[in-house]
């Protein structure tokens, strides 16, 4: 095992609808080593989707080569692809899209139930565990109605690592969350990334991408910036200072939001 | 996925649509109780027949002259030999499990009492044919022995005869005149209502067979003889033994066929029972039409979940989950929820069969064998209409899904 998470090497992705062809990739060439965390930029249409969807293994690209924790996914039939997904990848996404009317520990342990390879025992301890990761372990038995929209993504992420996967994959995790909860997320990615998980985030926002370590901006299918992330930004930093503010102006409007528990148990972890 | 999970699973999802499952699930209800009810009623009548066939005399056992039912062929006219008093005597002298044997005389004439006349089934038999037959007289007694031996000219009359001769005085001591000979009325036998084919079983005389033989018919040959077994163990063994004594009785070498044929009470009974199963099957084929119906129902059901279901279906193949674990699953669900409909139908229906079988008196019968087939069936409606919808959640791409509002 090395220390490259991803490679991919000239991947293109067209789309055939009717008579033109679409060409959502044009040759991206990524390299994503381990523990780092990467900012995928770029505006609706640019392919930013489509390549996080390649890099997810939910779809193949037209040609090129993409290897992930050293499997070769061009290769992979759709069972197999189903089994990489399970084990190398985690997956956040914009709606949280946690199963309505089931408790958070049973949609922590979902990807367990799909573990074909037999290591994973105890599905009930590690989803606890992945919830305990994520500042929810009081939150176990709560149907996702009964959560706000940051404890909801939480969950998503602990979803996402109950795996324990080589690579987290965000979709737009902050999208639907408000400006303040959308930095305690990033504080509990910024905490994650510490830990040594491997993050890809894709986003439009650059007050998101500030976050990360290093940002990957795509337009028009290639990759037209790779860099690192100057004046890095802490969220656990920028959320106590929010929470000053809050304090003094808009309490009424974002405490009940957050319950002041989760807040602290980020700002632990980062610490 | 282990099929606990599955079906921990299937029972999540039909909670968090109590309503709707309800809804589905009552086509399956409706269908299982009816099929259950219907084959309770043939069943019951089934069980009636039967009955009525045991009511015929206990252990019964009866022979009666010809080539065995299956065999078509001509035997010749010397092979087709029926059956003499000679053949009785030598059953009642040498069989070890025939504990009672009557030859049955019959013929049908008129007969003439002083108050009216009336024609009617004439059985010359032996004084067994009480025991046989368990039939007992309300008046008087039945011949005896000596009647039988000496063939005297005496009779015991049935229900009905005895009402149709005699309605106003008392039959016994009194003289019928049968054909031209005049015999003496014994005694008059208890009624016994109703044959399964629907004749009437007490409009008979019953006269001693040597009588009826020399007096009456005339033959030699007589048409039936039946006897009774020990109990109903011994009646195999006892046909066997039966059969062996009559074949030497008429001579039949090692490669002949029977020239006569034995029947045992169980074998009428089911002959009789097998028209109402025709019957039965024709109620059960209707009533499962609504069965069919319920499957039609749970599929309806099973596209529209699998519609809304879209981003469950797409975040579960994101995941991780086969094509094959998201079929499973939606088949699972249709085919619980088939189970469970069967299973409630099976309950509506046992109770619907009561009530049916309380309020018309007819008799009711659930067999266990109709339950399983019952829940068995519906599980199979579950699988057969779920299938499609499931196929239709698994081939979902992830993506797509995934994106679905």
């Amino acid at each position: 095992m090395n220390d490259v998470v991803i490679q991919t090497n000239a991947i293109t992705k067209t789309y055939e609808s009717g008579s033109n062809s679409v060409h959502a990739l044009r040759g991206i060439d990524l390299t994503v080593h381990r523990g780092e965390f990467i900012a995928v930029m770029g505006q609706s249409g640019s392919g930013k989707s489509t390549l996080m969807n390649v890099l997810g293994c939910l779809d193949t690209p037209t040609s090129g080569n993409y290897l992930i924790d050293d499997v070769h996914v061009e290769t992979l039939n759709k069972n197999e692809l189903a089994a990489l997904r399970n084990e190398k990848i985690g997956f956040v996404f914009q709606g949280f899209n946690l199963l309505a009317r089931t408790s958070a520990l049973e949609n922590v342990e979902l990807p367990l139930l799909y573990d074909r390879s037999g290591r994973k025992r105890d599905s009930r301890a590690m989803a606890i565990a992945a919830l305990g990761r994520v500042g929810l372990a009081d939150r176990v038995n709560h149907q996702p109605s009964e959560l706000s929209g940051g404890q909801q993504q939480r969950v998503a992420i602990a979803r996402a690592l109950v795996t324990e996967p080589a690579l987290v994959l965000a979709d737009e995790p902050t999208g639907n969350l408000d400006s303040r909860t959308s930095i305690e997320v990033m504080a509990l990615f910024q905490a994650l990334n510490e830990q040594g998980i491997t993050i890809v985030l894709v986003t439009h926002e650059p007050d998101v991408a500030v976050y990360a370590k290093r940002i990957v901006e795509v337009r028009d299918g290639r990759i037209r910036r790779d860099e690192p992330v100057k004046n890095r930004r802490n969220a656990a930093e920028d959320l106590a200072n929010t929470e000053v503010l809050d304090d003094d102006d808009v309490t009424s409007v974002s405490a009940p939001v957050i319950t002041p528990a989760a807040a602290v148990a980020v700002a632990g972890g980062v610490a | 996925m282990k099929l606990m999970t599955l079906v921990k699973l299937a029972l999540q999802a039909i909670r968090k649509n109590k309503m709707r499952a309800t809804l589905t699930m009552l086509g399956i209800i409706i269908g299982v109780a009816a099929v259950i009810v219907m084959v309770a009623v043939g069943y019951g009548a089934r069980s009636r027949i039967k009955e009525q066939i045991n009511n015929l005399g206990t252990n019964m056992i009866v022979i009666t002259p010809g080539a065995s039912a299956t065999g078509g062929v001509s035997q010749g006219a010397q092979a087709f030999a029926t059956l003499t008093v000679d053949d009785a005597t030598k059953i009642r002298n040498e069989a070890q499990y025939v504990t009672a044997i009557s030859p049955v005389v019959a013929t049908r004439m008129q007969v003439v009492a002083p108050q009216g006349n009336w024609r009617t089934s004439i059985n010359g038999v032996d004084i067994d044919y009480q025991t046989i037959r368990n039939w007992t007289t309300s008046d008087g007694a039945f011949f005896g022995p000596d009647d039988v031996r000496s063939a005297h000219t005496v009779a015991v009359l049935g229900r009905t005869v005895a009402q149709r001769l005699f309605p106003n005085s008392e039959p016994v001591g009194q003289e019928v005149q049968i054909g031209k000979v005049p015999f003496t009325i014994v005694g008059v036998l208890v009624p016994k209502g109703q044959t399964a084919a629907g004749t009437d079983s007490d409009d008979v005389i019953l006269v001693p067979y040597t009588t009826a033989s020399s007096r009456l018919s005339g033959r030699a040959r007589i048409p039936q003889i039946i006897a009774s077994a020990a109990s109903q163990q011994d009646i195999p063994a006892a046909q066997d033994e039966v059969r062996a004594l009559v074949r030497e009785s008429h001579k039949l070498t090692q490669g002949d066929d029977d020239d006569f044929t034995i029947k045992n009470q169980n074998e009428l009974a089911d002959a009789a029972a097998s028209s109402t199963d025709v019957m039965t099957m024709l109620m059960a084929a209707i009533a499962s039409i609504s069965l069919l119906v319920g499957g039609i129902g749970i599929m309806n059901i099973m596209l529209v979940s699998v519609t809304e279901r879209t981003r469950e279906i797409g975040i579960r193949l994101a995941i991780g989950a086969r094509g094959s674990d998201v079929l499973t699953q939606f088949l699972v669900e249709s085919i619980v929820m088939g189970v469970i409909g069967g299973a409630i139908g099976l309950l509506v229906g046992f109770i619907g069969a009561k009530v049916l079988g309380h309020f018309t008196g007819w008799e009711t019968v659930i067999s266990p064998v109709i339950m399983i087939i019952s829940i068995g069936f519906s599980g199979a409606v579950g699988v057969f209409f779920g299938f499609y919808p499931a196929r239709k959640a698994a081939a979902l791409n992830p993506i797509q899904a995934l994106r679905y509002e």
